[in-house]
């Protein structure tokens, strides 16, 4: 098979010791972002971006996917030791995760965690080897009607199958497109939006956004929570990590139906988090003893965190074969890649092969070396929650600043963070979704650039986006998804009205 | 809940209190957020209209995109108006307490004036100041604590940015008096 070739050679690219210590550096960072409440998988890749500007772009990614890895490992330390989740995705990590800890049991769950985290991954890395490829080069067939219908399609699935109120579904990646679109023109070269302001000449940078969004709004948020804990500590000894793997066939199917769920998820915008309370209950649904869950189940640690990391992973698949990220961190991996001057889509696999395929083989070696890392380490990070708030905090501003300001040496920039980093604080408090914003902003320019080619092409008929069976099936999936709740409402009532009829 | 085996304690001294009085709900800060949505709707969408909206013989204007997303994000604020309004739900819901702003300013201001400090002492000076002050008065934790903490930390960060990725960051009177 030509994707195993190409996946031996990625590993040939990354076996260096200077790839490896840096991976080794990416984890620990990783998980040191994990671990700290207040930053998490999006925070942690966005602030050290700006680190691997000056890396070349294979070990750039190598690194920033590692932290990747590394958050997700994190997040289960505290969930289990703590009951405080690190990530959004370990919340249903603590639900058995924590009392295992509570009955003496903290090294046995935390093996758990980590080894089905790694389950996980490997599932989803081995769906990314086979079928990015594929995905890809059946996208190189794509013209601009095709990828404006796929971005539509991205937004559209947002608004249509999102939780969150519509309206501010709609507000948030409207704002995020607009606020793409601010500067020079990318087709006519015209100043738009800039009001007369040199600094909004530039635009408004998606890192600088993000950086803002997620990591300054993070700390306002969490120091309006009482900041004191107690949990406990753990250390792992190789006797329970082997008992541990020795009972693992026993659960194939709940590994199975988890690492299912979270690939399906990952893909889709549903993200890990949807992701990980699917397994969770699945698991429980399908278990002989329901009742036991919540009360300290192996198996109610291993489903959470299989799906998570499945879904966390997988949300790279259409990020590297369409260039539309599945994920938060996914988007801004696909900025960092911007930065790197790597146009992500189908043309990655036949530009940057090397790239590519010492990326998908840096998430097999990253998860392996991930999986040795925390087992052995987990003592010491566990500790650095002793670490008060008041002191990491600080450091976590100190951090954003490093970041938004190295993106473009902008003193502007820092401001824009600090604005971005209140507007973030704001939303999150009213129920205004953040992901659909930071999509937009990435994808706006590009989104509205197919849209202009494509007008170009046709002349200004909008009937070219039904112009083929291929572009017309997805613009209208698009916008059958757009109005999903509606047309699910009018469906159940037709079969409600029909019903009596036939009783 | 068994204490036995509690080994890690972190204890928050300037903790919020729990009683504290709401300053206000969501649904007035929602209103306020869509208000001002509405009123940068209002302004992109007519600058946009003023750079061109419409359309060319080559396609569409530069101002067509994203008026039509003006045009949306209006009526999405709109709607979010009059259903924030309406909303028994969002005016029973605490937007923050008192308590909780206060512990949010504690953190905000600092934040602010980092960055209006950078701007004069350079960035690792006032990152010093920021963690060493914050420590101090926000952690109550010792001034010697503090102080060293601080040092350490902007210290790794100097010599992993400036010295080991030469990633530039402004400097202010002390960066120039040690030559760098």
């Amino acid at each position: 098979m030509e994707a195993l070739g190409l996946l031996m050679h990625g590993f040939a690219v990354l076996l260096t010791w200077k790839t490896l210590l840096l991976m080794m550096f990416g984890l620990v960072l990783g998980i040191f972002v994990g671990v700290l409440p207040g930053l998490g998988g999006p925070n942690g890749v966005a602030i050290l971006l700006p680190l691997t500007f000056t890396m070349d772009p294979t070990s750039a990614i190598v690194m920033l996917s590692c932290i990747y890895w590394g958050a997700l490992f994190g997040g289960a330390i505290t969930s289990i030791l703590f009951n405080i989740p690190g990530e959004a995705w370990s919340v249903a990590t603590t639900f058995d995760g924590y009392p295992m800890a509570q009955q003496g049991r903290a090294a046995e769950a935390l093996t758990a965690a980590f080894t089905s985290s790694f389950i996980g991954s490997l599932v989803a890395v081995m769906l990314i080897t086979f079928l990015a490829p594929m995905i890809s080069s059946f996208a190189l067939k794509f013209g601009p009607p095709e990828f404006f219908a796929v971005y539509l399609l991205t937004f559209c699935s947002f608004v249509g199958l999102g939780r969150e109120a519509k309206h501010k579904t709609v507000i948030s990646m409207s704002l995020g497109l607009l606020l793409a679109g601010i500067g020079m023109d990318t087709v006519s070269g015209q100043l738009r939006m800039t009001f007369g302001s040199s600094e909004l000449l530039r635009g408004v940078n998606f890192l600088v956004a993000v950086i803002g969004l997620f990591g300054i709004s993070e700390i306002l948020l969490t120091m309006e929570e009482r900041l004191a804990l107690r949990g406990h500590a753990a250390g792992i000894s190789l006797r329970v990590v082997l008992a541990v793997w020795k009972d693992l066939p026993k659960y194939w199917v709940t590994l199975l139906r988890s690492s299912f769920i979270g690939c399906w998820l990952g893909i889709t915008p549903g993200g890990a988090i949807a992701a990980s309370f699917m397994g969770y209950n699945l698991a429980k649904r399908f278990s002989k003893d329901p009742d036991s869950f919540g009360k300290g189940r192996i198996e109610g640690v291993f489903a959470p965190e299989t799906a998570a990391h499945a879904s966390g992973t997988a949300a790279l698949l259409p990020m590297l074969a369409l260039g539309i990220p599945g994920s938060g961190t996914a988007a801004i991996l696909l900025g960092g890649l911007m930065v790197w001057g790597l146009n992500p889509g189908p043309l990655l696999f036949v530009e940057h092969k090397d790239f590519v395929w010492g990326l998908i083989a840096s998430m097999y070696l990253g998860n392996v070396v991930g999986l040795v890392l925390v087992l052995t380490t987990v003592p010491i990070f566990a500790s650095i929650l002793r670490v008060p708030f008041a002191a990491v905090a600080p450091m976590i501003v100190v951090s954003c600043a490093i970041g938004a300001y190295a993106i473009q040496n902008a003193m502007f920039d820092i401001w824009l963070m600090l604005g971005f980093g209140v507007v973030g604080y704001v939303f999150k408090k009213i129920g205004i979704p953040l992901a659909p914003f930071t999509l937009a902003l990435v994808l706006g320019n590009r989104a509205e650039d197919a849209f202009r080619l494509s007008m170009i092409g046709s002349g200004g008929d909008m009937k070219v986006f039904w112009s083929n069976g291929l572009v017309g099936s997805i613009t209208t999936l698009a916008i059958v998804l757009l109005f999903w709740p509606v047309i699910d409402w009018a469906f159940g009532s037709v079969t409600r009205m029909l019903r009596p009829a036939k009783a | 809940m068994s204490n036995t085996d509690i080994e890690i304690v972190v204890e928050d001294p300037t903790a919020p209190e729990a009683d504290s009085p709401a300053v206000t709900s969501i649904r007035v800060a929602d209103v306020a957020v869509s208000l001002l949505l509405l009123v940068l709707a209002l302004t992109l969408g007519y600058d946009n209209w003023r750079t061109g909206a419409g359309w060319e013989s080559t396609g569409p204007q530069s101002g067509y995109f994203p008026f039509y997303l003006s045009v949306i994000l209006g009526g999405a604020s709109l709607y979010g108006l009059v259903a924030a309004f309406l909303s028994r739900r969002e005016a029973s819901e605490v937007f923050v307490t008192r308590a909780q702003l206060r512990r949010v300013m504690a953190v905000f201001v600092p934040t602010l004036l980092f960055c209006l400090a950078m701007q004069f002492l350079g960035l690792y000076v006032a990152s010093f100041l920021l963690i060493a002050g914050f420590m101090r008065m926000v952690g109550k934790i010792a001034l010697w604590k503090s102080l060293l903490t601080a040092f350490v930390f902007t210290a790794v960060m100097f010599v992993t940015f400036d010295i080991a990725f030469d990633v530039i960051m402004p400097k202010g009177p002390l960066e120039a008096a040690l030559g760098r």
